[in-house]
């Protein structure tokens, strides 16, 4: 099936919008992707005809509500090919996802254990464990970059040891647009015994993850950067895992029996979801998936490549134009420079232009350390870009950096 | 000339500009004109926070008047700098205090004053208003 990119383009009505006066071009997917229609419609639709709370209403419109929330699991289950749905737990992101590990961890590690993370980690992937380390003494070892922007596989092999027990790694970096080879990750960890959580927010908008092949204990992901609606994402967690865990936050839903003695909780994945849930972002999130599913990874996979290959080629054409990031595999991310040009300069005189692309540290304030600089203009194409935007995007740039320099 | 004229001189000079893209190479150009502050005044204490891009900014007072003097990483932040410091610079604290800033929706850098977006010309012009606050004290 040939990859109509017009008609898909069609889907989403944000991309006929203008901004400062030019059609918008948005090359800042890795932030959070655009909507398709089928998405938003989705969402109108509950709050139309079925909005009412899960799990405690006996009356119709209830039921309709918590069939279609079971049902966004479900379609999250069979995308990720997870054995059991209730081990997909609903969160509010990928954040949110990380925060509830880190807690569920916090009694099981002591002072002597330690936790690998790499250093293309986003901030959200960092933070919630330093918090994690400052309360059971846990050690954290950064498996550090190659020039390339690759994970150094080595110091990773060599950092592991009997006293490793968890190794965090995000399947694509957002800095970069790096693949990392989780699969060798996974097994390698395993072999020592260490339980892994892989970052999938950067990824899932391009890879299909089968999270039983890759036989990964935790994995994490957030609708928004999959073209579904922003503060819904999932947490997969092994059963074994996700039992041995507490549970994060108190409250309704979580919870089969309360005194005020003792309240016993919910099995899973309930006990990892107290309150009124994100209904409406969950319905998204699902159709989000079908969405993409429809149009298939494999042709959103080999066009977005094209774009990137297409788009490099040009860039560097651009005098001073310096690419972070030159993995073997990598996403459709450009991160860049041009000679002395802050990239703040850069994304401001592009946005006059109607192009939205990143700048700054991207949230990955150590990868930036890495490189020694202070930023990078970061560019990120999905499906529903086009070749024509990309040479709008390359002439722009060209004006840009002659009025900068 | 006092705040009003220089004011009044800018907004004459931004207002023979037809498009966004003329405003923006005169900032830029300004930009590259600005007095750079002493490099040994470019340490933290001067950094102005809320922007992308390092940005400082130094006053000390001459006689009765405040001299400003700034520096980025960004020109485009430093051209929004250079601005400010025709309006702001060599004032009494008294004047800068009293000064209105009609002048930046005149000269269409208004949506650079939007507190979310990240170039720091909101917290610049804050800062201003604090030295001056703080040396009329004195
Ligand atoms: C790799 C990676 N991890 C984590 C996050 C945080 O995701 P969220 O803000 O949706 O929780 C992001 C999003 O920027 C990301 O790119």
């Amino acid at each position: 099936m040939a990859f109509d990119v017009n008609k898909i383009r069609e889907d989403f009505p944000i991309l006929k919008r203008k901004v400062n006066g030019y059609p918008l071009v948005y090359f800042d997917n890795a932030a959070t992707s655009q909507k398709p229609s089928k998405v938003i419609d989705s969402i109108v639709d509950y709050y139309s005809n079925y909005n009412s709370n899960i799990h405690r209403g006996v009356h119709s419109i209830s039921q309709e509500a918590t069939d279609a929330y079971e049902d966004a699991r479900k379609k999250i289950q069979e995308h990720f090919n997870v054995k059991d749905s209730n081990e997909i737990i609903l969160t509010s992101g990928t954040t949110h996802s990380i925060n509830l590990v880190a807690n569920g961890f916090t009694n099981l590690l002591s002072k002597d254990d330690e936790i690998l993370i790499s250093e293309l980690e986003h901030h959200s992937n960092i933070v919630p464990w330093q918090m994690m380390c400052e309360k059971n003494g846990a050690k954290i070892k950064v498996i550090p970059l190659t020039s390339k922007g690759e994970l150094n596989y080595d110091s990773f092999l060599n950092l592991l040891s009997k006293k490793t027990k968890l190794v965090f790694v995000n399947h694509v970096s957002n800095a970069l647009g790096t693949i990392n080879p989780i699969k060798s990750i996974i097994s390698k960890a395993h072999e020592f015994g260490a339980a892994v959580l892989i970052d999938g927010a950067q990824a899932s908008s391009h890879i299909k993850a089968d999270l039983q092949e890759l036989n990964v204990d935790f994995y994490t992901t957030s609708a928004h950067k999959l073209c579904g609606p922003t503060g819904i994402g999932m947490l997969f967690g092994k059963k074994e895992w996700l039992n041995k865990m507490p549970p994060y936050q108190g409250g309704g839903e979580m919870i089969s029996e309360v005194t005020f003695e003792k309240t016993t909780y919910a099995g899973l994945p309930h006990k990892f979801e107290a309150g009124t849930p994100n209904i409406v972002g969950a319905i998204g999130f699902g159709m989000a998936l079908d969405y993409l599913n429809n149009l298939g990874f494999d042709s959103i996979e080999f066009y977005e490549t094209e774009l990137l290959n297409y788009a490099t080629n040009k860039l560097k054409e651009i005098p001073g134009f310096k690419m972070y990031g030159e993995a073997k595999h990598k996403t459709s991310v450009i991160s860049f420079n041009i000679g002395e040009l802050h990239s703040y300069d850069i994304g401001t005189i592009l946005d006059k232009f109607g192009i939205a692309v990143r700048t700054g540290q991207h949230c990955a304030q150590p990868v930036m350390d890495y490189f020694g600089i202070s930023g990078t203009v970061r560019a990120s194409f999905s499906f529903y870009n086009t070749k024509e935007e990309i040479d709008y995007f390359c002439k722009s740039l060209e004006r840009a950096v002659a009025m900068l320099s | 000339m006092n705040i009003i004229e220089v004011q009044n001189e800018i907004v004459e000079e931004f207002s023979l500009f037809e498009d966004w893209m003329q405003r923006y190479e005169y900032m830029i150009e300004l930009g590259k004109s600005i007095e750079l502050i002493d490099p040994s005044n470019k340490v933290d204490s001067n950094l102005i926070k809320g922007c992308q891009s390092k940005l400082w900014l130094h006053a000390e007072l001459n006689d009765d008047k405040l001299i400003f003097k700034a520096d980025s990483e960004a020109i485009i932040t430093k051209g929004i700098a250079a601005v400010l410091l025709r309006v702001f610079s060599n004032q009494t604290p008294k004047n800068i205090i009293e000064a209105n800033l009609e002048f930046i929706d005149k000269i269409g850098l208004k949506e650079h004053l939007s507190p979310t977006r990240a170039n720091g010309l909101l917290s610049m012009i804050k800062q201003i208003k604090y030295y001056a606050l703080a040396f009329n004290k004195n």
